[in-house]
């Protein structure tokens, strides 16, 4: 399967574009009547999506994850997600971004548009095929273990906290190990104090497409709880399928590779946004701007003190 | 809610009843206690109906192996995890601790309406030699032609719903009381139809968790959609039409 030139590939260890900066309509990749386009942006190459295959052969998480359940689950369930989700971007202005940037596009701050199920749902299965390894489990080891420790009290109260996230989600969904690089959103307000310890590791869980990308997290591991993902093998006894999971497949090379992206992703975003800042603070003040101060850093006043000046 | 006490199984009746002779006794005792009466009078444990039929006669339009874990297990853990929640917020209740009895809502939700919604569920199938598959005869036979034009545009219409819900959910034939009409619903997860809409009365729910039919059907809904027809109990739709349209 020639899946070196597919989206699909580069995802995995991608993370969230900044902000919101897509593709403006006068873009040439935005154009409506070119199909199957091939664009550079930022050093990933676009294309139509492809059904990229686990980095292992399908019966290879024998026992513990049957090859009869890969061949449906990535041989159907995840195909069809594939499949679907051209079908719905070609010849529309989807077409050409990043499945990352239409997840978020599609999420559209949770009044979901209709290929964001195709979407999200290609994205977290190749995420999820790379969560798990054959001879997987164990416990994960350096920065990631400290980290861990740091912001679970223990491995142990991680792993806890995580089949009970996977346990709980009710309905279909998925439960997520994450990144958190604290962020305030609000405008004019700035985070006083910004350190490293701000950033921590965070368990979420989510319901049905969704994923840690819409809320602007980085996702380091994922386990599929939809009753797909586990009926053939384990029926109805969800618990057993998660606790299998942690012991004998999840991959820690792979939770770790993400890791340290997303820790250089979160501290190349910060330095970008220093730099915006300051080039602002040597702006000459524009014409258009109000009668604001342009002394560096704006503050946010309580009062307007305009008034008093008459 | 009219379902738990027409359905009240023989020991959750017989419960109800030592309950109440406890109750009773109590009041003969001492008046302090009027606390715990209270607890012990308001408390009721769900338990999980009987099928009205084997686990293998439906098939083969739904396996033995399916429907035996879809009632034994799922069904029983809905009403297992029902009644824990009932009795957390009964006790929250009790206490004044209103941040248990909010948190508690979700569960009760969820669970609740699992019982709820599957309860209905084994209601509205039918082996096929005792009915099941049978066209719905009388007023309701006669109100789906003049609101949907035939069975089968109803049928198609139903399953269009049911395989487009993405995730879990049911998709239901109901009817809307107040307008007087019928109304074809998808609800989330194990919410029941009544959340779409108070005056929705269901007479037909079609069970889409993937539990329902993957084992048999694999990732193909739009299969045990079309093939579940053939055990569909309109006589039982037929009643709650009849007696709800009353």
């Amino acid at each position: 399967m020639a899946a070196a030139t597919s989206m699909v590939t580069s995802s995995s260890f991608t993370f969230p574009s900044q902000g919101l900066r897509l593709p403006t309509r006068s873009h040439p990749c935005m154009k409506p009547q070119r199909r199957f386009l091939r664009k550079y942006a930022s050093n990933v190459i676009t294309a139509t999506y492809e059904l990229k295959p686990p980095p292992y052969s399908l019966n290879a998480l024998e026992p513990h994850m049957s090859r009869e359940t890969l061949e449906y689950h990535w041989g159907k369930h995840h195909r069809t997600y594939v499949e679907n989700l051209n079908k719905q971007v070609v010849g529309t202005d989807l077409e050409g971004l990043s499945l990352e940037d239409i997840i978020t596009v599609t999420y559209n701050k949770g009044d979901i548009l209709p290929a964001f199920n195709s979407a999200a749902q290609a994205w977290n299965h190749d995420f999820f095929w790379e969560s798990m390894k054959p001879g997987g489990g164990g416990k994960p080891s350096g920065d990631l273990l400290d980290l861990i420790e740091r912001d679970f009290g223990s491995f142990e109260r991680f792993t806890e906290e995580f089949k009970s996230a996977a346990a709980t989600q009710f309905g279909s969904g998925w439960a997520w190990l994450a990144y958190k690089a604290n962020r305030l959103g609000v405008e004019n307000a700035v985070n006083p104090w910004p350190s490293e310890n701000d950033k921590k590791l965070v368990i979420v869980k989510s319901p049905n497409a969704v994923n840690p990308l819409v809320w602007d997290y980085f996702p380091l591991l994922t386990i599929d709880v939809w009753e797909h993902a586990f009926y053939l093998d384990f029926q109805n006894r969800r618990a057993d399928y998660i606790s299998m999971f942690m012991e004998k497949l999840v991959s820690w090379e792979a939770v770790n590779a993400r890791l340290e992206n997303a820790k250089a992703q979160a501290a190349e975003r910060e330095m970008e946004e220093e730099r915006m800042k300051n080039e602002e603070e040597w702006k000459p003040t524009d014409d258009d701007d109000d009668d604001d101060d342009d002394e560096g850093l704006e503050m946010y006043v309580d009062s307007d003190d305009d008034s008093e000046a008459e | 809610m009219y379902l738990f006490s027409t359905w009240g199984k023989k020991e959750s009746s017989r419960l109800q009843m030592a309950l109440r002779s406890l109750a009773t006794r109590k009041t003969l005792t001492l008046g302090l206690n009027s606390r715990r009466l209270i607890q012990s009078r308001a408390l009721q444990t769900f338990s999980l109906p009987d099928l009205p039929y084997d686990y293998g006669a439906l098939e083969p339009a739904i396996s033995g192996e399916i429907m035996q874990l879809h009632h034994q297990k799922h069904h029983q853990t809905y009403i297992t995890n029902y009644n824990k929640a009932l009795e957390q917020l009964h006790e929250a209740i009790q206490k004044g601790d209103s941040s248990t009895v909010v948190k508690l809502q979700s569960a009760i939700k969820f669970n609740g309406g699992g019982h709820i919604n599957h309860s209905i569920f084994w209601q509205n199938l039918s082996p096929i030699r005792e009915g099941g598959g049978e066209p719905p005869k009388g007023s309701l036979g006669w109100v789906i032609d003049t609101n949907f034009g035939s069975l089968e545009a109803l049928i198609q219409k139903i399953n269009a719903e049911g395989a487009a819900l993405q995730g879990s959910g049911w998709v239901w034939l109901g009817l809307d009381k107040e307008l007087k009409k019928l109304v074809i619903e998808t609800t989330a997860n194990q919410d029941p139809l009544v959340t779409k809409g108070p005056h929705l009365v269901p007479l037909l729910g079609i069970d889409v968790w993937e539990h329902a039919y993957y084992l048999q059907y694999k990732n193909v809904r739009p299969d045990y959609l079309k093939n579940i027809w053939k055990v569909i109990n309109w006589k039982y739709a037929s009643e709650v039409y009849e007696k709800e349209s009353a």
